[in-house]
């Protein structure tokens, strides 16, 4: 699949409007994931509508600062749901990152060694999963589903209640900010999900394995068929997951300061809902990075919309995204009848 | 010697043996585990505690047997518990008399039909509009619990009322009602399934829905059956466990139960890829992750690690079930085996 040629088009209908007119006819398999920019203008345009200091470049950047751990999440995950499979995981790993994090930093481990560790976990776990998919071919809903519990009860061996991490480095990572002071900023947090993204980007549109990753999806016996390295790359995207699941858990930590058991419960999720809006198919083999973003920033407006509604209660976040991630899976899939 | 390796190969095998081992290691630790005592004319004991825990599991274990053997998935069980704790405890609580029997029936049908309508919900989205079912369900997973906490209010529902407190704590012929009802329920599912053609119908489903359009199946009626008959179990299994607590906790009530469910279906020999299903197979799978949790508790281990020993336990049954493992030990078997069997060309 030429799926470099793919995201130059994507690039081109999103970034650059003046280009598009060029070409009218947009290929179907970036309706799903314009229809995601859509909705993410019209909420920004709805919300600068109704509220003051809506669409300041405050609310805008803290937007992807206070959503960088999901961002991070969201892209692994895009790797694993493009070959077809789930992660069910990352939320237990994001927890176990931080407790080993700050476990590791309260018994005197330096900060040189203690961020490393809080990533390389997730991916020990992401390769154990990937090892329990191919090698003894258990489904990925059950491995991941077992790693998650594994991940969560190491959790409370390592920390049984929540630990503060008083660490400078850290203290100085959650402080820093660069820009102004009420213009857009951005924070060490938010600097690294951005290089994730574009490595993330670059990976999958531009090198054999990305391009292997979409393959997998397509059909993993053609693929096979094709002489692609299957196996290698289904127990990567799993290691990948993992890492992004562990550098998740790092941002996390740095957010809240603190290790506790109890993180990120549910976060799967959400992240599973981001790249489903984002227009990615659960199926595999179609959908796009940049989308999973979108499908977080999405995400996180709605949570954003609610609190300066003031009124709303915060069940109205659940209904809403379950609502949202309705009309996506409809829209979707009446997209794919069209084509067919 | 043959029927050493019947027994060995059979699917419940590994399953039947990890909950035997749970079971042993706690009458090991704690003695009494395995009596059972007469109290005020109730049974007392080990067993019948594992009983009375595994009937909210076991409930909505068996809907989610049936819809994974249509190829199918329901992670919408946990919300759809919390939505029938809700509706039916906002309803008694709301009632002039909270406690007659009429009240509490009342409440139990709303919730049994805004179970149908869920599951007719999930049912549609799979059978007509055809999305897979992990995302059909993720929908009402996520703005289920929204819902049952706008049905709450927010707040913890609590009422005091003895019939439906009865559904969890009370006792029949000397029996936990919660266990009895669950039985019942599996005895009329293996009934309905087994004893008719229904059951083939849905494992032919679950193999292939279009082959079996085609040979006169109504694939897409049975595939929204299942839905529904999921989420009236999980509804069923929503009224227990309020009952439990006699409080309707949006948060809390069936957290993670759906994972739950599928791991005992899987524990159980059901593969999630559809076409085949053992009832049987659940109750085994269910009984080894209730024992489970009893069994960490009784031998001193603190509960917060529940969730290791069901990785630890899950992971081996995984891979001594997988295809790989099961290969490599007949291949060994076959081996040692006095007149080997004749290897095709």
């Amino acid at each position: 699949m030429a799926t470099d040629q793919l995201t130059h088009e994507v690039r081109g209908a999103t970034a650059t409007g003046g280009r598009t007119s060029r070409r009218w006819r947009l290929d179907d398999r970036y309706l799903p994931v314009l229809g995601t920019l859509v909705v993410l203008v019209a909420m920004l345009a709805i919300g600068g509508s109704r509220y003051e200091n809506f669409l300041t470049g405050r609310v805008l950047a803290n937007l992807l600062i206070n959503n960088s751990f999901l961002v991070v999440l969201a892209v692994g995950m895009t790797f694993v749901i493009l070959t077809g499979g789930i992660d069910l995981s990352v939320g237990a790993v994001v927890a176990l990152s931080t407790c080993v994090s700050a476990w590791m930093l309260t018994h005197g481990w330096p900060a040189v060694v203690a961020i490393p560790a809080a990533v390389l976990v997730g991916t020990v776990i992401g390769l154990a999963v990937g090892v329990m998919v191919h090698v003894f071919e258990i489904q990925p809903f059950i491995a991941t589903l077992a790693a998650m519990f594994l991940a969560r009860g190491l959790c409370y061996l390592v920390a049984p209640e929540s630990i503060p991490i008083t660490d400078p480095t850290i203290v100085a990572l959650a402080r820093t900010r660069w820009g102004t002071e009420d213009g857009l900023v951005l924070t060490p947090s938010g600097l690294i999900a951005l290089v994730v993204v574009a490595a993330a980007f670059v990976l999958l549109h531009y090198t054999r394995f990305g391009r292997t990753v979409y393959a997998i999806g397509g059909g993993e016996q053609s693929a096979r068929l094709m002489g692609l390295p299957v196996a290698r790359t289904k127990v990567l995207v799993y290691v990948i997951s993992g890492t992004c699941a562990g550098l998740g858990g790092l941002l996390f930590s740095i957010f809240s300061r603190s290790g506790y058991a109890l993180t990120g419960v549910g976060m799967e999720l959400d992240a599973i809902a981001a790249v489903v809006i984002g227009g990615t198919l659960l199926t595999g083999g179609s959908g796009f990075v940049l989308g999973s973003v979108l499908g977080v920033l999405v995400l996180g407006l709605i949570q954003t919309a609610i609190t300066f509604e003031g009124t709303l209660s915060s069940w109205w976040t659940k209904i809403v995204i379950g609502g949202l991630l309705l009309v996506f899976v409809v829209l979707q899939r009446l997209l794919a009848l069209r084509r067919t | 010697m043959n029927a050493l390796q019947t027994v060995v190969r059979h699917r419940l095998f590994w399953p039947l043996v990890a909950l035997l081992v749970l079971v042993v290691a706690s009458a090991l630790k704690s003695p009494t585990f395995l009596e059972i005592t007469v109290r005020d004319g109730h049974l007392f004991g080990g067993p019948i505690d594992i009983l009375r825990r595994s009937s909210v599991l076991l409930l909505v274990a068996l809907g989610m047997t049936l819809v994974i053997a249509t190829r199918g998935i329901d992670l919408s069980v946990g919300a759809v518990m919390a939505i029938a704790g809700a509706v039916a405890l906002t309803q008694i609580a709301a009632a002039p008399d909270p406690g007659s029997l009429t009240t509490v029936v009342s409440a139990i049908g709303a919730a049994l039909v805004i179970a149908l309508l869920i599951g007719l919900f999930n049912g549609f989205l799979v059978a007509v509009v055809g999305i897979q079912p992990i995302i059909a369900t993720l929908v009402l997973m996520t703005a289920g619990r929204g819902i049952a906490m706008l049905i709450t209010g927010g707040n913890i529902t609590t009422v005091t009322s003895q019939p439906f407190k009865t559904l969890a704590s009370g006792y029949w012929l000397s029996l936990p009602v919660a266990a009895l009802i669950a039985g019942a329920f599996f005895v009329a599912t293996a009934l309905v399934t087994r004893r008719t053609a229904l059951g083939v119908l849905i494992e032919s489903v679950g193999i292939n829905p279009s082959a079996s359009r085609l040979a006169g199946v109504r694939a897409r009626t049975i595939i929204w059956t299942v839905y529904v008959v999921c989420a009236l179990f999980a509804c069923v299994a929503g009224f227990i466990r309020s009952a439990d607590t006699m409080a309707a906790d949006a948060n809390n009530i069936g957290l993670f139960i759906e994972l739950d469910a599928i791991l005992a279906v899987v524990i159980g020999g059901t593969s999630l890829a559809g076409g085949k299903f053992s009832l049987t197979g659940t109750l085994v799978g269910t009984l080894v992750i209730t024992t489970l949790t009893l069994s960490i508790t009784i031998l001193g281990i603190p509960a917060n690690a529940v969730s290791l020993f069901k990785a630890l336990v899950v992971i081996a049954v995984c891979l001594l079930q997988s295809p790989v493992v099961q290969h490599r030990m007949r291949a060994r078997r076959r081996r040692t085996a006095p007149v080997p069997v004749e290897v095709p060309a």
